[in-house]
């Protein structure tokens, strides 16, 4: 049963059935199924290393699932040939962890960037968006500076401006409050919220700014253990008596969820050379 | 017995897999022609990148590879009292071998080791996934202009090479090994035919150009997400272009005399 959000039914934009996904020998995605509807703020949280940032690039096609289907305005995005599933990427921006921005182009050209490839603006419309949507993430002052001269949270918010620039139906964020001055946190919070109220934009924010995420997101999926471990609101979890939810919001290094990765040996025999 | 049998099929199986991965990679990189007007001036960035900063490496090595052959050929000429045929020798060997693949191994290393590390890098920043996600289709914006420029450079580099090494030879022959100029360049003049000396050489450039750009490119779009990996990935470029250029000049060469 999918938690109702704000008790308002809304059409769903992504529908994630049964995905499973395995990387080596290690299952990341098991058996996932969740919907996110149109206009919404969903947080997805989990432990490093649990497959957050995998399931944005199973939702955007980069990935290819063992099994199961992701469903983005009813069409399965796995089986799209090249041309329909770049359409339905231009209705979709994705901000990288990194930026990802393309190091021989400056900050404008960054933004331009998916203006020019995908549109026919004139220059003239292109620069005026360029320096919009730059000033939405308060960096139309570097418009010229190479991305190398950048910090690493200038970075992010120059990313955050090129994935926002074919303003799309959907907004991917991976990590977006890493590496910000809480100034710029609060900037972008509100920024999130404001696309939902003013543009209807359903946003999927993965991110472990616990106090961020439960601030903003109308819907917390938490995952850990390649499942789904507990979805609602920030009501919701911040409540919630699941063990694997209280050890995750209260930061407990013993619980459900594991803080060592798996080792083969224990550490005495590390230490003493055994085994 | 049988974990051995397993162990042959399964790097029989992925051998396979790779080689058709890698065709794949080619046809996809050579019919996805770019579909905005400044993607083609790419191509031009692109001649300067690879071929102008690779001129004075070229040059270089075109004059003491000129200087080497004249002073070799004119020892063994000698023996045979035939030194009047020095200039045949030397724009022979330069025209029909040593241009196109010298040119194309200092080419490989110069520009293709480079190439493999700008577009590993690329890929190590999520680059290429960027434009993906964007929508735009890394092969046409990254590959496709490169592979043009690496065709079009790569003679272009090669007939340079084979001009200074002609001029070297010719240096040395006359101010050195006291041969008559004017005999120098009738006898080459007489000895090289253009259709089948010169032109012999700029296809084989041609295609060495292709292969060496497309095992850059290909090396760089599947480079392992490290420092280790795109280091790896440079070297697998120089290496396998190496040994790609000289199988497949005596391939062409074979070929190209009928044999």
């Amino acid at each position: 049963m999918e938690p109702a959000i704000n008790g308002q039914d809304q059409p769903a934009i992504i529908v994630i059935d049964r995905l499973s996904f395995q990387r080596e020998d290690r299952k990341i995605l098991d058996d996932v199924s969740l919907t996110i509807q149109k206009g919404t703020i969903v947080g997805i949280m989990g432990p490093s290393g649990i497959g957050k940032t995998t399931l944005l690039s199973l939702i955007n096609a980069l990935e290819t699932p063992d099994s199961g289907s992701v469903y983005f305005q009813g069409a399965n995005m796995h089986q799209l040939d090249d041309r329909t599933l770049y359409a339905a990427r231009k209705k979709i921006g994705h901000m990288f962890q990194n930026g990802a921005l393309f190091g021989h182009l400056s900050v404008f050209e960054n933004v331009a960037f998916p203006l020019r490839e995908n549109t026919n603006l004139s220059e003239d419309m292109i620069r005026d968006l360029v320096m919009l949507k730059l000033e939405t993430v308060g960096l139309r002052g570097v418009w010229n500076k190479m991305p190398g001269q950048l910090s690493g949270g200038m970075a992010r918010r120059v990313a955050l401006a090129r994935a926002t620039a074919l303003d799309p139906d959907l907004m991917l964020y991976d990590e977006p409050f890493t590496g910000q001055d809480p100034i710029s946190t609060g900037v972008l919070t509100t920024s999130i919220c404001k696309m939902r109220d003013i543009l209807g934009l359903t946003s999927i924010v993965v991110s472990h700014d616990m106090e961020a995420i439960t601030k903003i997101a109308d819907v917390i999926y938490l995952i850990g253990d390649a499942k789904v471990l507990a979805s609602g609101s920030a009501a919701d979890i911040l409540a919630s008596t699941n063990p694997a939810v209280r050890q995750f919001v209260s930061g407990s290094a013993d619980g459900v969820i594991p803080f060592h990765c798996p080792a083969s040996t224990t550490l005495t025999q590390d230490l003493l050379y055994v085994g | 017995m049988l974990d051995n049998i397993r162990y042959i099929g399964h790097h029989t199986l992925s051998f396979i897999e790779r080689i058709g991965m890698a065709c794949c990679f080619l046809l996809k990189m050579t019919i996805r022609v770019p579909r905005k007007w400044w993607h083609w001036y790419t191509i031009i960035e692109q001649i300067y990148f690879l071929g102008v900063l690779s001129l004075v490496i070229i040059l270089i090595s075109g004059g003491f590879i000129g200087m080497v052959v004249a002073l070799q050929g004119f020892h063994t000429l000698s023996d045979f009292g035939a030194q009047s045929e020095l200039s045949r020798l030397i724009a022979l060997s330069v025209f029909r071998e040593l241009g196109p693949v010298v040119t194309a191994l200092l080419f490989a290393g110069r520009a293709g080791s480079a190439l493999t590390a700008e577009v590993g890098l690329m890929k190590t920043d999520n680059q290429l996934t960027s434009m993906e996600v964007m929508a735009v289709d890394p092969l046409s914006y990254v590959g496709f202009p490169r592979l043009i420029a690496g065709i079009i450079v790569v003679p272009l580099l090669t007939i340079l090479f084979s001009a200074t090494a002609i001029y070297a030879g010719y240096w040395v022959s006359v101010a050195w090994l006291g041969i008559d100029g004017g005999t120098f360049l009738s006898v080459m003049k007489s000895g090289v035919d253009f259709h089948d000396d010169v032109m012999q050489g700029i296809i084989k450039s041609i295609i060495f150009g292709l292969v060496i750009v497309y095992i850059a490119i290909y090396q760089g779009f599947y480079t392992q997400q490290s420092a280790s990996g795109l280091g790896r990935a440079a070297t697998k470029t120089v290496v396998f272009s190496s040994i790609a250029i000289l199988g497949l000049d005596f391939l062409l060469t074979a070929f190209m005399l009928g044999a």
